[in-house]
């Protein structure tokens, strides 16, 4: 019993990385936007959907105590229009700008988050955050499958639209723009319009996360949304294959289990005043994944990146190879 | 408002600016923004902890150089510290950033580097922990100059060395064949490698500088702040904001939007107060994306 509850709660926690993880996909796997601050996205949306739902708090502004749905769209609105105005500042420019920007991004969030009491608690955060079947939370292994099955719906919904979203039209002319940006905007596409869009759509998908996660758990605060969430994100998206939904949502649940375990191993492995150092360890060993990942597999378990390079050696390479297999 | 704001604007703009010569330069000539460059500077400012720790345990209490907080130890594990550097930044490159390179995706070097960062500054941490040290716990007073300035002695010596380094970056750049070949390589990479230039050796001596300076900027924060493993990953966006205002690729920009930042990081301390310092490199950023992209000194691109 014990078990299946654990499991219900990883599961849980696990799809709603995969969540942050599909918006990740659709800005970088299908857009090739790079975003290092999904964090402050992330943050965005949860304390969005806080201060929307809570109980009114005289200590801070809101509390509005409205249903959880309207948190929920009023995070992914905000969270979408902060990536618009993101992408909007820097689209135009290389896309180092962007990712120079996204990590501002997280850091002003962050600053807000701590400092910014009368808006978002402080240090402290924000407590007695609404929580989906609240009433259940006596029977714990009830309220975390009753849980599991919302933020299930909600990935499934997300991951269905993403698939969809990909094949239309608009996704095609995404897929056009990272193939060949020359090429789309010849056939009359504005490169820079249809990107301020993915990354919007990918802000607002984050933000939802964000506020899943908020009511899920009925507590946050800034230390949820440091640079190790961006991190473990990008780790999760190229281990599944950055392009590929499925690969998104794969990755997170693979790489969630990898961090969690080694979490549990470390915790019986070292004693208690070592066991900070020793998740230090575990960063690097995730931090070193990545590069690895990056050097012997780019494509991850199931990317779609076509990678047949035009020019230089690679590329003649594979020409020869092609040539002599058939 | 004390006019005090302007030595220490000028203290923590030379970190900044000092740091973003690294970053401007690999932007400019390896075409990505290194994310791993703060932890060049926290892994230079450690190894020069230790090579002064270690040279204090070999020949013993050394005095400080008279009016200084520090002696000839520090400035001997300084130089060493600035080789280690480098030579951390050459293997990095060697390992990861050079094999991305050549696949001809720059925005996968720049994830690298921020998986490489990651790596490393964790790596700093469970090696020394995450409670800051010092390089002396010694007490400066500081003099006053006058217009109610109040500055200490090492303050001096670390302004001081930062024109001198500065200079020295300016005029290789400018003087000599390899500061000429790496200007080629950053304004046409294709018809610099045309007219022969060792494409090679221009990226060694690119992290070198890169690295060296890390360093240096690193132990100044050491001298004055403190250190811990977070040190130079907060620098991240200052030297960032630093290198896009001065404009890419350009030295004194680099320098001179430093000097900026720290200057108006120093006013919003007086102004709003400490907790909100790491927003104005932020503002400064956007308000350059929207208005001057290209920055201060900064060449369009073609």
């Amino acid at each position: 019993m014990d078990l299946l509850g654990y499991g219900a709660f990883f599961l849980t926690t696990a799809l709603i990385f995969s969540l942050v993880t599909l918006g990740l996909n659709l800005q970088w796997g299908l857009t090739g936007l790079f975003n290092v601050g999904l964090a402050g996205f992330v943050a965005i949306g949860a304390y969005t959907s806080a201060l929307l739902t809570t109980p009114d708090d005289a200590a801070r502004l809101g509390g509005f105590g409205l249903p959880i749905l309207v948190g929920w769209l009023g995070a992914m609105v905000v969270g979408g229009i902060a990536a618009a105005l993101t992408g909007m500042a820097t689209l135009r420019l290389r896309s180092d700008y962007l990712a120079i920007t996204t990590f501002g991004v997280a850091v002003v969030v962050q600053l807000v988050a701590l400092n910014a009491q009368k808006l978002t608690g402080g240090p402290f955060g924000i407590g007695f955050i609404p929580r989906p079947f609240g009433s259940l939370a006596e029977t714990p292994l009830l309220f975390n499958l009753s849980n599991l099955a919302v933020v299930c719906a909600v990935t499934l919904i997300a991951y269905l639209a993403l698939e969809h979203l990909s094949r239309s039209p608009w996704g095609r002319v995404l897929k056009a723009l990272r193939e060949d940006e020359r090429a789309a905007i010849s056939l009359g596409k504005s490169a820079r319009f249809y990107r301020v869009q993915a990354f919007a759509v990918g802000g607002a998908i984050m933000a939802l996360a964000g506020a899943l996660q908020a009511h899920f758990t009925g507590f946050i605060a800034p230390d949820n949304y440091l640079p190790i969430l961006t991190f473990q994100v990008w780790v999760m998206l190229i281990v599944g294959g950055s392009g590929s939904n499925l690969g998104a949502v794969i990755g997170s649940v693979l790489v969630w289990g990898i961090w969690a375990g080694s979490g549990t191993l470390t915790s019986m492995l070292f004693p208690p005043e070592q066991q900070a150092r020793a998740a230090s360890l575990q960063i690097v060993a995730i931090g070193v994944m990545l590069c690895v990942i990056l050097l012997i597999r780019p494509n991850g378990l199931f990317g779609d990146r076509p990678r047949r390079p035009r020019f230089g050696k690679r590329a003649r390479i594979a020409a020869a190879k092609s040539s002599s297999g058939s | 408002m004390s006019l005090q704001f302007v030595v220490d604007g000028l203290l923590t703009g030379s970190m900044i600016g000092l740091g973003a010569i690294g970053v401007t330069l690999t932007y400019s000539i390896l075409r990505f923004s290194n994310f791993a460059h703060g932890d060049f500077m926290a892994w230079g400012t450690y190894a020069t902890l230790a090579v002064v720790s270690a040279i204090g345990a070999t020949v013993g209490k050394v005095a400080p150089i008279a009016p200084l907080s520090f002696g000839w130890p520090l400035l001997v594990a300084l130089v060493i510290g600035m080789a280690f550097t480098a030579l951390l930044a050459l293997l990095l490159d060697r390992v990861l950033f050079a094999r991305l390179r050549s696949q001809g995706q720059a925005i996968i070097v720049v994830m690298a580097s921020f998986g490489a960062s990651m790596a490393l500054r964790s790596l700093l941490e469970f090696t020394f922990t995450s409670r800051p040290t010092y390089f002396s716990r010694a007490i400066q007073i500081a003099m006053p100059v006058g217009f109610g300035i109040r500055i200490t002695p090492d303050q001096i010596a670390l302004l001081l060395l930062t024109a001198v380094l500065v200079l020295g970056v300016h005029l290789l750049m400018t003087r000599t064949q390899t500061g000429r070949s790496m200007q080629a390589l950053s304004q046409n990479a294709a018809l610099a490698r045309i007219v022969g230039i060792d494409v090679a050796s221009v990226v060694r001596v690119t992290w070198i500088i890169g690295g060296a300076l890390a360093c240096v900027a690193g132990v100044m924060i050491g001298i004055l702040v403190q250190i811990r493993p977070f040190m130079g990953f907060d620098m991240l966006l200052p030297m960032f904001a630093a290198a896009i205002l001065g404009g890419i690729g350009s030295i004194p920009g680099a320098v001179l939007g430093g000097l900026i930042i720290g200057l108006a990081e120093a006013g919003a301390v007086q102004l709003i107060g400490a907790e909100w310092r790491a927003a104005v490199s932020f503002i400064i950023l956007m308000a350059v994306l929207f208005v001057r992209p290209i920055g201060l000194f900064g060449v369009r691109e073609r």
